[in-house]
């Protein structure tokens, strides 16, 4: 199983409500975030170009976050999932520094945090907060492992990026163009 | 000056001390802040509540989620919500946090002389409510109920507008009429016979073409149009975005038309013009449903792309592509008709030439049109008859404003002056849900009639503005702690939804329903309110509807099978329209009967002085309005608000990105906070943009007091539309001060 997020940045109006609804479901303090939403202009006016993307954790293939991590706090779980035990987590901002993605932050009790793909959902079979919450539906959850999944199928179908892929993290949240 | 109503800028005693440190707070983990509130809240709920949502007007439907210890810990969409599909928008998702504000009102305050200074004094509710009833009664005695109106948004106005009936009086106003959408209703009911509605009755779902003129849907975050016109992205329809910024809509447009701003009409005109003159106008539908095509012909002749370039600034050959496009998807297109669209004075006529358009298209009741909006009719619970008011806002717009349907606030406003004919003068006001000095922009003739109105009330959740004008405050608690008016809203099914309380009321707030019956029985109008209980009314009504309070509980949303006839018209049928000639009329027969222009014509608008930029204002998705703006989880997304300024005005002005500015007006009036700049190419050279709702000066509003620029304290110059009544708001230009600006004299 290898879980894996496509966001299509055709749809997304930079709404944030990904933002609030993973701040409530996962009870992340005002003032953090653990996705946030990017804009990207090029062009000059009135020749303009936008791109608009909620991005997050990517919950690396080749993650260095987990491989720089002295305690083991960071590791990896089931479908890829890129997890923190807040409570074998010293607080070191190794991985912090290790993120090309500059997604994760230090949490004021101590520990650092970054999305976890809504895990507690997902083992019960839900989806990721934001996911589920997007009113433009622009983001598509599931297992890259099955040809079947609405993932693998958008991915199939349509053009897409991800982000820093020079960084060679293998990262499985995608951007479709 | 001196004044018999001190602006009374800080209230420290019971409205609380407890700031929020530096945003590094969990708002709902176990501290001690929130002890009281869970406690209280612990006492009987636990679960999941129905609600709909009331940070904005499109009250999406959803559920609130407690947590063991009944503290409120999310809201999310109903599923079978037709407004939001199981899916809020960042603010109904935020919502959690206007429960959460610690600057909510906490108790009623009511103003008193104390030292010779005026000040507000908390007080328990029993002399609060005493004390307004014997204001309404004194002045009502005096002048007759008539002179007491309600100014009001949102669902509290439901229930201060039959306390004010029952009195009654029937001047209930809105700013959303006169200040927001009245034209493009105006303008379609002269057209169609009918308004458009909320939600907008749009086919955004199945249209192949969606045409914006300035509505940045998507930045307007009105929930299911946001989500229709995403699928409608999905399944590549063509959308055509009219607006001198590039908006998030533009950016996902086919066509972008970087209009000239104020120009609009001119491009519509010319729109109309190449439909009619290369014979791409749906024949059919004309000839079946509209009056006076030959006649509209005539007029636009010489209505020109060619002609529309001069003024526009838009190519030809764009304007002739998109006019086919239009055509080529017709009747599954809609030019929609705006929302927010009191822009310069002539707004009913740019609505009518939408409408016009629209009708030209056949998208009027066609399938990716417009669809034929129905609800249910929701049973009034039973009461005595109310009294026929002797005058009403009717009697004072009837002549200047014939054809506006609904009052015009700053009619009744004007009508507050002391000036006014005294059989005809307003003399106190209840003001619910809605922040006047934020939302009106005729500044003076508004403090002149606060300061003239011998009684003035405020019910709302937060200390807005308008709470240092009250006589009396009576704190209001949030949508997630109250019953309300049933929802009933028209749609594709009619539907209804019950909204629920999730936990008691914090503080000493209450739901405005208590707030209207106390008042009633303290008025000898207890037979008005005859119920122990809201939960009575909604019981009764919800039986009436067969349906249950047990039942509403568990489903949120009821829909109701349509008995109206189809969503579309069927092919050749026959409709009889409610206009004068019974046909959708191009040629506006109400219009020329009360001296109009029966045909939208373009009027050049004034334009910037040498060295200003035109003052647009717009709508961010995580705010509503001003209201919004010290919601804690809102304001993490976003605490204030930027100008857009173009790179080459930006160098001009040597600004830099992030610095920040004061703005001016060529009247001299200097914004009261400075304003971040964003220098973007998405803006045009000759206009500056901004969201509109920040730049508070309340300073109880901890997190919102001085953060960006207030857009409706620079609308010096205010175009009044000669149909309606509507404030033209975009013919206001600002200048940049990049100094700290002299000190202006504190206010009172
Ligand atoms: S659109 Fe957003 S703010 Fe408006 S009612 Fe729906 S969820 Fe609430």
């Amino acid at each position: 199983m290898r879980y894996a997020m496509a966001i299509d940045t055709k749809k997304c109006v930079g709404c944030s409500d990904c933002v609030v609804a993973c701040q409530t479901e996962n009870n992340v303090p005002i003032g953090y975030c653990r996705d946030w939403v990017v804009e990207s202009v090029a062009g000059t006016y009135p020749l303009v170009e936008l791109e608009i993307r909620s991005e997050r954790c990517n919950h690396c293939d080749n993650a260095p976050c987990v491989r720089c991590c002295p305690t083991g706090a960071s590791h990896i779980v089931e479908g890829g999932v890129v997890m923190v035990t807040p409570n074998k987590c010293i607080g070191c901002g190794a991985c912090i520094q290790s993120c090309p993605y500059d997604a994760r932050y230090s949490h004021p009790d101590g520990y650092v945090d970054k999305c976890t793909f809504c895990y507690h959902r997902l083992v019960k079979g839900g989806r990721p907060a934001c996911v589920e919450v997007c009113p433009t539906r622009c983001m598509y959850f599931g297992d890259l492992d099955q040809p079947q999944s609405e993932v693998s199928q958008i991915l199939a179908r349509r053009k897409w990026k991800v982000l820093a892929p020079e960084a060679g993290t293998r990262p499985q949240v995608y951007f479709l163009v | 000056m001196s004044t018999r109503r001190d602006f009374i800028k800080i209230a420290a005693t019971g409205l609380g001390g407890l700031a929020l440190g530096a945003g590094s707070v969990a708002w709902f983990r176990g501290t001690s802040r929130w002890a009281e509130t869970a406690a209280k809240a612990a006492a009987g709920f636990q679960g999941r509540f129905t609600t709909y949502c009331e940070i904005c007007f499109w009250n999406c439907a959803g559920w609130t989620y407690t947590d063991e210890e009944g503290r409120i810990t999310r809201i999310t969409g109903n599923a079978g919500d037709p407004h939001c599909h199981g899916r809020l928008c960042p603010r109904g998702t935020g919502g959690v946090g206007a429960y959460y504000d610690e600057d909510r009102l906490r108790t009623p305050l009511i103003r008193k002389e104390v030292n010779g200074k005026q000040k507000f004094v908390p007080a328990g509710w029993d002399e609060a409510l005493d004390l307004v009833a014997e204001r309404l009664k004194e002045i009502s005695r005096k002048h007759g109920p008539e002179s007491i109106a309600l100014f009001n948004h949102g669902s509290p106005g439901d229930h201060f507008g039959h306390l004010l009936k029952a009195m009654g009086s029937n001047n209930i106003t809105a700013p959303s009429f006169a200040q927001c959408r009245g034209p493009r209703d105006t303008g379609w009911y002269v057209t169609f016979g009918t308004g458009v509605g909320s939600p907008e009755p749009t086919d955004i779902r199945d249209t192949r073409c969606l045409v914006l003129i300035g509505s940045h849907i998507g930045e307007n975050m009105h929930n299911g149009q946001v989500q229709e016109m995403a699928d409608a992205i999905d399944r590549g329809a063509t959308l055509i975005t009219v607006d001198p910024r590039f908006s998030t809509a533009a950016s996902k447009s086919r066509f972008w038309l970087p209009i000239k701003p104020s120009t609009d009409l001119a491009l519509l005109m010319a729109w109309i013009h190449v439909l009619i003159y290369e014979e791409l106008y749906n024949r059919d539908y004309v000839e079946r449903y509209t009056y006076g095509f030959d006649l509209l012909k005539e007029h636009v002749w010489n209505m020109t792309p060619e002609w529309a370039y001069g003024i526009t600034t838009l190519q030809p050959a764009l304007i002739r592509e998109t006019a086919r496009q239009m055509a080529n998807a017709a009747p599954s297109v809609i030019v929609h008709p705006g929302r927010h669209v009191t822009w310069y004075g002539d707004d009913t006529q740019r609505a009518r030439a939408i409408a016009i358009l629209n009708a030209l298209l056949g998208s009027w009741g066609s399938r990716g049109g417009f669809y034929f909006a129905e609800s249910v009719p929701v049973p009034n619970y039973p009461h005595p008859e109310y009294p026929t008011p002797a005058w009403s806002w009717q009697d004072l717009q009837r002549e200047k404003y014939p054809l506006a349907g609904l009052a015009v606030s700053n009619v009744l406003v004007e009508a507050s002056l002391k000036e006014t004919e005294a059989n005809r003068r307003i003399r106190a006001w209840m003001v619910a849900g809605t922040n006047l000095p934020l939302t009106i922009p005729l500044k003076e003739t508004l403090e002149q009639a606060m300061q003239d109105v011998e009684f003035l009330l405020v019910v709302d959740t937060m200390p807005m503005e308008i709470t240092g004008y009250a006589d009396v405050v009576l704190p209001e608690c949030t949508y997630l702690e109250r019953y309300d008016s049933l929802r009933s809203s028209a749609h594709r099914e009619p539907n209804i939804a019950l909204r629920m309380p999730a936990a008691e009321p914090m503080y000493d707030s209450k739901p405005s329903w208590w707030m209207a019956k106390q008042l009633g029985d303290r008025l000898g109008l207890g037979s008005y309110f005859n119920y122990a209980d809201y939960t009575d009314v909604l019981e009764w009504q919800l039986q009436q509807l067969g349906t249950s309070l047990e039942e509403m509980k568990k489903t949120g949303v009821k829909k109701f099978p349509r008995t109206s006839g189809p969503l579309y018209f069927q092919k050749g049928e026959n409709y009889t329209f409610n206009t004068n000639t019974g046909k959708i009329e191009l040629y506006a027969t109400e219009l020329a009967a009360t001296g109009y222009d029966p045909m939208p014509v373009y009027t050049p608008h004034e334009e910037p002085p040498p060295g200003y930029y035109r003052l647009i204002y717009g709508r961010a998705p995580m705010h509503t309005f001003s209201r919004t703006a010290n919601n804690p989880n809102l304001t993490d997304l976003m605490d204030q608000n930027d100008v857009w300024v173009n790179p080459r005005v930006a160098r001009l002005w040597g600004l830099e990105n992030g610095q920040y500015v004061y703005l001016k007006n060529p009247e001299g009036i200097v914004s009261s906070f400075p304003i971040r700049v964003r220098i973007t190419e998405r803006i045009r050279w000759d206009s500056v943009y901004m969201v509109h709702g920040f730049g508070h000066s309340w300073k109880k509003l901890s997190r919102a007091y001085g953060k960006g620029a207030n857009d409706t304290e620079l609308m010096s110059k205010v175009t009044i539309d000669p149909v309606m009544g509507g404030t033209g708001m975009r013919g206001n230009f600002v200048t940049f001060v990049t100094e700290e600006p002299v000190a202006k004299e504190a206010e009172s």
